[in-house]
């Protein structure tokens, strides 16, 4: 456990992405069977016990600290867990040695997955007595299931390849057939054994990803060469049905990272009802009409799906490519050929759940780029305002994982700018740390004299370094206050820093003060121009949100 | 004389009447007692001043030759009478020189610990618990979420870090006097015996370290290196420096900070550290309790840090015990450099 509690506090700290990687390699190289392999499945997810409540934390301390000592402590430290793991005071156990080891990752998880309710706050005491600051940290982290240590399970399987210098496509390609600890993973990694053999009827095949188009890409494209579809607002995923040994269809939906969440759309699954394997867009469809990728919101990351949600937001799966068809692999074909046979499985399936995505006709990039600006008129109907783009592929390009050069390209339409006024600023992390590159950014509201600016977005990427310089240097000399790493900066209406922030959508929030939050801000142009009282006003992006089509602010800015 | 008599706290600092000084004064007195060399506690323009001579010596180094009209060295165990009270001086395990002031006046005895740490340091002589009746602490760490640990097991992980980076370079923040040494001394403890580099700023006092026989191995300005020199290599520096452009110079630096403060997250990230190491000069909270038991004072003034913990702790113990309002202390700790506030004490 303290191997693992080392691992997980220094990649808390570890800002990038290539000494994460070298830290859990190395981690991995070091460690043994089977802590290592239930190291990996608490990195992807894929521990499952019950996770103790933060109530029962609570308790714990309750019995063992002074609640005056407690709270000043809690309030200075601000986190329950770490609160706990810093102040826990080790008590000796009626054991026949006074140090016993601290229990390894491996007890810990096998003991959580069998343990009774009521014996746990006992057994998490032992622990708690055992480890130190660092090991019970990492400890509660586990137990409560809020690790938040900013590694996905991408990155995880990525370090774990890397052991026997493979790619995390490898991993990917059998990882569903896995299960902890991952024995005979880590075999074939360090070249003691077979390549695990993927068993699981419906596996997860790594996606395939598109490269954002820029204006100049389009002069060594020919027309001829490529196919366009609509670039839907909705997600990733993909369908895949497959029969067991038994001959039963076993059928999954996976996001495009490989994360099962076949439970979210249960409405979909009976749908699916042919063996094969379907790359598409999960939509949400009401009498026929693709919905807002707000809408579509409501049904994601939900814990239970209720039958009001389903009739309220049905799911619905937009196909554009086909990966394996019953038992035969597509994915070494043209996509031409490939969108051929999608064609007719989806009439096959005869399903009114699931459709083909469009081809959109044309024959010079003029024509595509004026479909692009209005796709009403050319074919999406009146479902144009979940059309987020156009996607270019290539009729010759086979079904590679990742993000190969040159094959599929995606050309989005103009993201929607307002301008902000700058408000706060923070360092960012590693190569940007002696740089204030984090901001916060504000839009006015309320009575015009006396408008007050409201935070509604941070933005941390966008500019280029000569501009990171500039805000860097007008953040320095323009502080107004400090609190810890966070600068504000002046912002009144005749003195500050207007910015322009391109977004990609924009929908309610009741987390955020002024009640929007914003998809993927980021800093499109420096306004130094601009006095800040000319900024965009929060009704702005009040009337965005109600408006049917967003496109109306991207022609007005 | 009771003992608020003897010491009181006054703007300037602790006063005391029937001896006519202060101890650690922030404004300029005419008799000052100073504990030890750091730039809150020791300030120029003094009238006379007690302290140990490496205390005396630091001042001179920092302030220039007349720092004050004059200067007295004393010896831990030494005994000086000043009008009506004796004060002894006694070993505070904080830093190079540092002391605890024990003032007896007409059989009461109070010591002003200053800052103090019952932490083992190869860079000063260790802390001393003295007897007394009333007992002055410090609360730099007085929360029961700050127990430093062991500071070897924290070197390790700052080697581990060296050998699993070695085209990086390691950059340690670590206060200049005191701080930087022991890093330094521990790293030599620890087995690592390659060159250790220095930022401008704390050449002068590391080499009076050395001077004062305390081994550091081989060190070497970072200045004029060039980048590619530094990878693989360890660099102390004024932790301010560190997310400053100067770290512009180094090959893709992990930035680490050796700092009490380092136990609690929020603290570490606040500063973009990358690799916290939890070494402090201060007691923790289980230094703090033990030492107030073992001096077996009835009586306890805490000063500057987290009074609040620390005075209801006390009292849970049956002892008296009260905040000292004592202003412009800084905490080395927490970051912020004499280099870069010269004089003015650091951030509370």
């Amino acid at each position: 456990m303290n191997r693992f509690a080392e691992l997980l506090d220094r990649l808390a700290y570890e800002p990038g992405r290539n000494n994460k990687l070298r830290l859990i390699t190395s981690y991995f190289r070091t460690v043994e069977d089977p802590d290592r392999g239930y190291a990996l499945a608490a990195l992807t997810g894929a521990l499952s016990f019950k996770h103790a409540k933060p109530g029962l934390i609570r308790d714990l301390i309750a019995e063992r600290t002074d609640p005056t000592l407690f709270a000043l402590s809690y309030d200075y430290v601000g986190d329950l867990s770490e609160t706990v793991a810093l102040m826990w005071p080790k008590q000796s156990h009626d054991r026949l040695h006074n140090n016993p080891p601290p229990p390894t990752l491996t007890e810990v998880v096998t003991t959580l997955r069998t343990l009774g309710k009521t014996e746990i706050p006992r057994q998490l005491s032992r622990w708690l007595d055992d480890l130190d600051e660092t090991g019970r940290w990492a400890l509660l982290k586990l137990v409560t299931g809020a690790m938040r240590i900013g590694i996905s399970a991408r990155l995880a399987k990525t370090a774990a390849a890397a052991l026997g210098d493979k790619d995390a496509h490898d991993v990917e390609l059998i990882w569903p057939g896995l299960t902890p600890p991952y024995l005979d993973l880590f075999a074939w990694l360090e070249g003691r054994g077979e390549k695990p053999v993927n068993r699981d009827p419906a596996p997860f095949r790594p996606v395939m990803l598109a490269h954002a188009i820029e204006d100049a890409d389009f002069a060594n494209l020919n027309p001829a060469d490529y196919i366009a579809e609509w670039k839907w607002d909705g997600i990733r995923v993909q369908a895949v049905s497959g029969r067991d040994p038994q001959g039963a269809l076993v059928t999954r939906l996976y996001s495009r990272s490989g994360e099962d969440i076949t439970k979210s759309f249960p409405d979909l699954l009976p749908s699916l009802h042919l063996p094969g394997a379907i790359d598409g867009e999960l939509l949400v469809v009401r009498e026929g009409r693709v919905q807002s990728f707000n809408v579509l919101q409501q049904r994601l990351n939900r814990k239970a799906v209720s039958p009001k949600l389903i009739r309220e937001y049905p799911a619905h799966l937009r196909a554009y490519d086909l990966l394996g068809d019953d038992e035969m692999d597509l994915r070494e074909l043209s996509f031409a050929e490939r969108r051929k046979r999608l064609a007719a499985f989806v009439q096959r399936l005869d399903d009114s759940r699931i459709d083909l995505s469009p081809a959109i006709a044309f024959d010079s990039w003029e024509l595509l780029a004026a479909a692009r600006r209005d796709p009403a008129s050319v074919g999406a109907g009146e479902d144009s305002e979940a059309v987020e783009g156009v996607m270019l592929k290539r009729r010759d390009a086979l079904y590679l994982p990742g993000r190969p050069k040159g094959q599929w390209w995606k050309w989005k339409r103009d993201p929607h700018v307002i301008d902000a006024v700058l408000m706060y600023a923070q360092r960012g992390h590693g190569k940007r740390s002696s740089y204030y590159s984090d901001y916060t950014f504000g839009v006015w509201t309320g009575a015009e004299d006396d408008a007050q600016l409201v935070p509604v977005g941070k933005a941390y990427f966008g500019f280029t370094d000569e501009e990171l310089m500039q805000i860097d240097r007008f953040v320095r000399r323009n502080t107004t206050e400090k609190f810890g790493p966070v600068r504000q900066v002046v912002h009144e209406p005749d003195q500050g820093l207007v910015i322009e922030v391109a977004f990609e959508g924009l929908q309610r929030s009741t987390r955020h003060k002024s009640g929007v939050a914003m998809r993927f801000p980021r800093i499109s142009r420096l306004r130094w121009d601009k006095p800040p009282r000319e900024a965009d006003r929060l009704e702005t992006l009040e009337r965005l949100l109600k408006s049917p089509t967003t496109s109306e602010l991207t022609e007005s800015g | 004389m009771r003992p608020q008599d003897i010491l009181t706290p006054q703007p300037a600092g602790l006063a005391c009447k029937p001896g006519g000084f202060h101890i650690d004064p922030v404004r300029p007195v005419e008799r000052a007692v100073i504990t030890h060399g750091h730039s809150d506690h020791a300030r120029a323009g003094h009238g006379a001043v007690l302290a140990t001579q490496e205390t005396l010596d630091m001042m001179r180094l920092r302030y220039g030759e007349n720092f004050a009209r004059s200067t007295q060295a004393i010896r831990y165990g030494e005994e000086v009478r000043l009008g009506d009270v004796t004060i002894k001086f006694h070993p505070a395990g904080h830093v190079l020189g540092s002391a605890q002031v024990a003032v007896t006046c007409e059989g009461t005895r109070i010591v002003a610990s200053g800052d103090y740490k019952d932490a083992p340091d190869p860079t000063c002589t260790p802390f001393e618990v003295v007897p007394c009746d009333v007992f002055i602490t410090e609360a730099t760490f007085g929360l029961p979420v700050f127990r430093h640990g062991d500071a070897a097991v924290q070197i390790e992980k700052l080697l581990a870090s060296a050998k699993l980076f070695p085209e990086r370079a390691h950059l340690v923040g670590a206060y200049s006097l005191g701080k930087a040494q022991r890093v330094i001394a521990l790293l030599r403890a620890a087995g690592y015996d390659a060159p250790i580099y220095l930022h401008g700023a704390m050449e002068k006092i590391t080499h009076y370290y050395q001077s004062r026989g305390i081994e550091l191995g081989e060190l070497k300005a970072v200045k004029g290196v060039k980048k590619a020199d530094l990878a693989g290599t360890i660099t102390l520096a004024p932790p301010s420096a560190t997310s400053d452009v100067w770290t512009r110079r180094f090959p893709d630096p992990v930035t680490a900070f050796a700092s009490g403060w380092m136990r609690v997250r929020a603290r570490a990230r606040q500063g973009g550290v990358e690799l916290p190491l939890v070494i402090s000069d201060h007691a923790d909270w289980d230094g703090l309790t033990a030492t107030i038991k073992a001096t077996n004072a009835g009586e306890i003034w805490v000063t500057h840090g987290q009074e609040d913990a620390l005075v209801h702790w006390c009292k849970t113990q049956g002892l008296s015990a009260r905040p000292l309002d004592l202003v412009g202390y800084g905490d080395e700790d927490s970051g912020e450099d004499e280099v870069q506030v010269s004089g003015e004490g650091g951030e509370i």
